[in-house]
């Protein structure tokens, strides 16, 4: 007999935790899948490269349709499942697209498009001012400039978001329409510029199904960047205290001084506040809701800038080489706290409903989070 | 490989519906009192309120109804806890028993201690202060030196008791000591007895904190016959039994709204007209608590299940008084305090009290260093 939780009603105990078993299936084969994918891989995308094999693997399995509903083709998992799949990534690195894929998905058939299955990516990623669509002739010109879109270059599909007299619309464009100025993430990861002054035919343009726009748009990135961010950070702390049992000096492992494991402790922290953040960007997706993915992010983002130095910091001199794989997930975590909205961006959203809320609002402003059928 | 997991807690629809009668309670209850009073929020002691929160049913409302409790889930009881925190109700004289006594004494105490002090403690009658912490005996709670020593009929205590809260105030103490063998027998041969304050040869002195403020003492136990019927469990098995009451100490929401009160305030003074700087700082908080709060339900969560969440609680623990102890300095870095300004005069006076109660968020319920080396631990490191 045990006390303080009991007796647990039957209606409870129905509400467990629950994964289905598809999304464990996936999340199987996704761990599967970039387990096995090699540091040389990961080297050449950190070089701008493609691995295609890891791609046509990934599209095989199905992923990139993972947020797409069942009549859109998908396999009907929940968005809330389904983004664990970007966490398995974020944890190997993999050198691929897959989140930019699954929402480019999403968003094509929510608008009516069907999904694609080559490597596809979102635009902009930036904020609201990119591209603008005008009536020409029997179809449309779309033009504007888009910085930072990840994968672009490697992409087949970009799904853009274009204004047109105030009012969103979701634009599929085949790259090569883009005139592309390649870039790099701080990870090295593609993170192009694209200009972009093209004719459309009416079939590559539909109004944004409600609730799109560039700041949702933002939001669907950046709460994904989080189940990365999530994934990323899980590898760091298992990297380090690895390490940290193997390396020995002044006759034993590291990881027996006290000192060191205080910071791996403060670094372990972190790794669940960032898991936190991340099951509630997980939850928020489905419904956009800007305010708790603006909290997912902000404080992922501020996880990093904790957990990152002291991963280095146990690593010593050999973590801070080129050769060594700690750079795969630290270079991309500083990358992606900026990506989709660093966490100055989403504090100040967030702030600033606080301050709206008022003192009196405060609290209950805190506790519409994650509460049942919350209709912000 | 996963160290540690934190449930996503399931939303209780009734768990809402019970927010709201508890936000009206205490809209009625507090409404006179200042911020800087209810600052004190889980330090603050009121009988009367305990009392009214007990005939609410709000206090062991986790437990079997035949002791008094009400039989609703862990997530229930959370929401109450965190309404009372974050608005700083005085919950003092019944938090320890309801957080900890109780369901120590639900899980090993004997049919007739359970029937004796549960009841009143849920009606909110009833309050239980921690014997654990020792002059020698503070972090290290194995060097425990306090004795009972076995006697006809029941043990003659002696030793001394520190740091207990509200032992002044309260009716019983669980008292960690050695039954047996020495200080060198570590974990072996110490219990838990539930004893009574008003036994003779019991001296309880309060001890000012650094604000001159009266809320821990020292309790001195002198030849004190306690009998056989105040052991908890079995002789010898303390360290067990101490320990899960640990657990049940340190997995609560008070241990990161311990400066929520102060937030609000700075809301108060900042809204008017904030600069891009706050309103990012006021920003970062809130992803901070909200974080918080869904490691802290997955922990309410794990409770429920009947799992032993000792390291998702240290987790969430440590990232809490973090961020109770950054607040002052959040409000410090954005607002010019005057303490003569109507506007900021409130505002200066909860700082002021958070400020010196701060040193003691990362103490109180196991050190910060002892909660990183559980971490540790935890890791595989230790
Ligand atoms: C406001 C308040 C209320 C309290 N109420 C109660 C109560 O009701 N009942 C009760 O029993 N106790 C109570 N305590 C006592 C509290 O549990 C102890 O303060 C705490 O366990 C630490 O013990 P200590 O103060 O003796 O410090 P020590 O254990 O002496 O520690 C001093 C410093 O050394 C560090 N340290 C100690 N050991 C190690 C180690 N192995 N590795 C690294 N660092 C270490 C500590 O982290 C700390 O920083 C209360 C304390 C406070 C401040």
């Amino acid at each position: 007999m045990s006390a303080g939780h009991w007796p647990m009603p039957a209606e409870e105990v129905m509400r467990l935790p629950y994964r289905s078993e598809t999304a464990a299936l996936l999340s199987e084969s996704a761990t599967r899948l970039f387990g096995a994918v090699n540091d040389g891989e990961l080297r050449k995308a950190e070089l701008g490269g493609w691995s295609e094999t890891s791609w046509r693997e990934v599209a095989e399995a199905g992923f990139p349709l993972a947020f797409v509903s069942e009549a859109g083709g998908g396999f009907g998992v929940a968005p809330a499942e389904a983004i664990e799949l970007v966490r398995i990534a974020g944890y190997h690195a993999a050198p691929v697209p897959l989140a930019e894929a699954m929402l480019a998905n999403r968003l094509l058939t929510e608008a009516g498009f069907a999904p694609v299955d080559r490597p596809a990516t979102i635009a902009p990623v930036t904020g609201c001012t990119a591209f603008s669509l005008q009536r020409e002739g029997a179809g449309w010109r779309i033009r504007g400039r888009a910085v930072g879109v990840p994968w672009a270059r490697h992409a087949g599909t970009i799904v853009a978001l274009a204004d047109h007299d105030g009012s969103p619309f979701v634009v599929a464009l085949n790259r090569t329409i883009a005139e592309l100025e390649q870039r790099a993430s701080l990870a090295g990861v593609p993170s192009d510029a694209l200009t972009i002054d093209a004719l459309l035919s009416n079939d590559d343009v539909r109004p944004a199904p409600t609730r799109w726009n560039c700041e949702t748009l933002r939001a669907a990135g950046a709460a994904l960047r989080v189940a990365e961010m999530a994934g990323a950070l899980e590898r760091v702390l298992e990297l380090t205290v690895t390490y940290a049992n193997e390396r020995v000096q002044f006759g034993k492992p590291i990881g027996k001084q006290q000192a060191v494991q205080q910071s791996l402790a403060v670094l372990a922290g972190q790794v669940a506040a960032c898991g936190g953040a991340a099951a509630i960007a997980g939850a928020a997706f489905d419904g956009l809701d800007i305010p708790s993915i603006a909290a997912a992010k902000a404080r992922a983002g501020e996880a990093v800038s904790v957990a990152a130095p002291i991963a280095h910091q146990v690593h010593g001199a050999i973590g801070f080489t080129e050769e060594h794989r700690l750079h795969f997930f630290t270079r991309r975590l500083w990358a992606w706290r900026d990506e989709f909205g660093s966490e100055r961006h989403w504090s100040a959203i967030l702030g600033g409903q606080a301050l709206a809320a008022g003192a009196e609002g405060l609290w209950p402003f805190v506790t519409a989070f994650g509460a049942p059928q919350e209709a912000r | 490989m996963t160290y540690f997991t934190f449930p996503n807690a399931p939303p209780l629809p009734e768990a809402e519906k019970l927010r709201g009668e508890v936000r009206a309670f205490l809209a009625e209850e507090l409404r006179n009192v200042p911020a800087h009073v209810r600052a004190a929020s889980w330090s603050g002691f009121d009988a009367q309120f305990s009392r009214r929160m007990g005939e609410r049913g709000w206090i062991g409302m986790t437990w079997p109804k035949q002791y008094g409790g009400h039989e609703r889930s862990s997530l229930e009881r959370y929401v109450v806890l965190e309404e009372m925190l974050a608005v700083g109700a005085p919950v003092a004289a019944h938090w320890i028993a309801d957080r900890q006594s109780g369901p120590l004494l639900l899980r090993f105490g004997t049919e007739e201690q359970r029937q004796n002090v549960l009841p009143k403690i849920a009606a909110g009658e009833l309050f239980c202060c921690i014997g654990m912490s020792e002059p020698d005996s503070g972090s290290d709670l194995a060097a425990v030196r306090t004795r009972a020593e076995p006697v006809d009929g029941g043990f003659r205590v002696n030793g001394t008791k520190l740091w207990t809260t509200y032992g002044h105030r309260a009716h019983y103490m669980l008292l960690f000591c050695r039954t047996s063998g020495g200080p060198a027998d570590r974990h072996k041969g110490t219990s838990q007895l539930l004893v009574d304050l008003t036994l003779p040869g019991i001296t309880i002195r309060p001890i000012a904190d650094l604000s001159g403020a009266k809320h821990f003492n020292e309790v001195v136990f002198e030849n004190v016959f306690v009998p056989g019927s105040a052991l908890i469990g079995e002789e010898g098995n303390g360290w067990h039994q101490v320990t899960s009451e640990l657990a049940y100490e340190r997995s609560g929401p008070e241990r990161f709204l311990s400066s929520f009160v102060l937030f609000a305030e700075l809301i108060r003074v900042l809204q008017r007209n904030p600069s891009d700087h706050a309103t990012i700082a006021v920003g970062r908080l809130i992803s901070h608590f909200v974080v918080l709060r869904q490691l802290s339900r997955g922990v309410a969560w794990l409770l429920q299940n009947g799992e032993n969440p000792a390291l998702e609680a240290a987790v969430v623990k440590d990232l809490g008084a973090l961020v109770e102890q950054e607040i002052p300095d959040v409000v410090r870095s954005l607002v010019e305090i005057d303490p003569d300004s109507e506007q900021t005069r409130e505002l200066a006076r909860t700082l002021h009290y958070i400020v010196q109660a701060a040193p003691s968020f990362s103490l109180r319920g196991g050190t910060r260093e002892i909660l990183r080396g559980i971490i540790a631990r935890g890791l595989g490191l230790r």
